[in-house]
């Protein structure tokens, strides 16, 4: 969602929209205008140095690439030997679905970029472009914790899993920690602790099984794992060829790794130990704005600017299935499953949820109700409902 | 950084990748899938968003009237 400078990245992904013109122009001009705030973090003329090299040499190393992409996708597709919805075609139809907004959380000044649940299943961190982080009780709608950072667009927030602190960060290019004071008239922002350093924008965090570490995507390429207590390095996971957007930590009981998706349209699984990137896919037409977990750990999905969600089995090693529609043509925010992972609830650009029959490919429902995009979406802890976030400066849980 | 390498750098980094990535074990999607299914539909009878939860159960549940007894 917020476009490298690159100038080749700009063209594939004007190149990735293949409808009318009036809808080109108009993303060009939008992503011309996002691209502006940004020109602040980024040397055009460094840029414009770098595209005059000698091009015998990375002409032979491309076409390296290429080969060796190529004999990758023939292994893969040796066992390609049916598709998952051949397979659930035994498994029984879902029913109708009614979906209600139970809760509207209103509060932010602007728009809603990110939200984490609390582990108890009703506190909800949300971060926005004004500044602010607000925890709310879901169940009484009340606003606990407020902090204002000191810079706007908070594209990351998360809660830590003993539900006494939460960290933060956006173009800063830090995570920061705040504990959760009980004494309502304490300064949070007088506890902060800065945890992690980018060189570019942080866009996503994520606390591992404890308090004590953190997981970080950001803008300039890479993802870290910190320590909360000292600030210190642990590992840095070098990859992606532009900003990262997304990471999902896997669930615990499947062992050390994490999935993170960039801008250059590619999900990496990595290994937390070694920094190394173990699995990568290169499906998607574009950028790649979120990544999720199967419960299992044995899939995930992603959602992307090309309109569509994918889910990709980690063991078959390819894509199983691609969750699109001809009339889906903004790009989806945000994803997440549900408990059991059968469905897959979609965030999406043009203002609506669609919610996907994970296994047989087909949407069962579409949810109206935020009047701009949803950029943000978590099922809660226990499953028993979903909230998400809008550039409508709400955040609605639902069920 | 990504940001800071040259193109050059960029497919060597990709080359390397890639090369042990060919290399990983995979099975065969007709296994992987039917698993996948075996999952969810053991779970399902558990999915609060799929079952759905009773009003009086449900911390979410509308906030009703007062009833004077």
């Amino acid at each position: 969602m917020y476009p490298s400078i690159h100038p080749s990245i700009h063209l594939s992904t004007l190149t990735s929209i293949s409808s009318s013109p009036v809808i080109i122009y108009v993303h060009l001009a939008v992503q011309q205008l996002q691209t502006l705030c940004f020109l602040a973090n980024f040397p055009l003329a460094k840029m414009a140095a770098q595209e005059v090299q000698p091009s015998e040499t990375i002409a032979k190393l491309k076409s390296e690439s290429e080969a060796l992409k190529t004999k990758l996708e023939e292994e893969r597709a040796k066992l390609h030997d049916v598709e998952l919805h051949q397979v659930a075609e035994k498994v029984d139809p879902l029913g109708q679905f009614v979906m209600k907004t139970r809760r509207t959380l209103k509060g932010h000044g602007n728009k809603v970029l990110c939200m984490d649940w609390c582990k108890d299943k009703r506190r909800i961190v949300s971060s926005s472009q004004d500044g602010k982080v607000i925890v709310w009780d879901a169940f009484t709608t009340n606003k606990e914790h407020a902090v204002t950072m000191p810079c706007t667009w908070v594209m990351a927030c998360a809660y830590a899993p003993s539900g006494c602190a939460v960290a933060c960060g956006g173009l800063d290019n830090k995570c920061s920690v705040y504990p959760l004071s009980l004494d309502k008239n304490e300064n949070l922002a007088a506890k902060k602790k800065s945890v992690a350093m980018h060189t570019n924008y942080l866009s996503a965090c994520s606390f591992t099984n404890s308090d004590m570490q953190i997981l970080t995507s950001s803008g300039d390429g890479t993802c870290a794992l910190w320590d909360v207590e000292s600030g210190q390095l642990l590992q840095s996971f070098h990859g992606h060829a532009a900003d990262v957007l997304c990471l999902d930590l896997a669930p615990s009981e499947t062992g050390n790794t994490f999935v993170s998706g960039g801008c250059d349209k590619k999900a990496n699984v990595w290994d937390m130990r070694s920094g190394q990137c173990i699995q990568s896919f290169e499906t998607h037409e574009s950028d790649i704005n979120s990544v999720r977990y199967y419960p299992s750990g044995d899939a995930f999905a992603s959602g992307s600017d090309d309109a569509t969600c994918r889910l990709y089995d980690l063991r078959a090693d390819r894509e199983v299935a691609i969750y699109s529609k001809e009339s889906i043509i903004f790009g989806a925010s945000s994803v997440d499953f549900s408990l059991s992972g059968r469905l897959l609830f979609g965030g999406y650009n043009d203002y609506t949820i669609n919610v996907w029959d994970v296994l047989k490919g087909t949407r069962v429902s579409i949810l109206f109700g935020h009047e701009n995009r949803v950029s943000t979406l978590r099922v809660s802890p226990d499953g028993t409902a979903f909230c998400s976030g809008s550039w409508d400066h709400t955040l609605r849980v639902r069920e | 950084m990504a940001r800071d390498m040259s193109d050059k750098d960029i497919l060597k980094m990709e080359i390397e990748q890639l090369q042990k990535e060919v290399k990983n074990t995979r099975e065969p999607v007709s296994k992987t899938a039917k698993e996948l299914c075996e999952f969810v539909e053991a779970q399902s009878a558990e999915d609060p968003l799929i079952k759905g939860v009773p009003e009086d159960k449900n911390p979410f549940k509308e906030k009703g009237g007062c009833i004077i007894t």
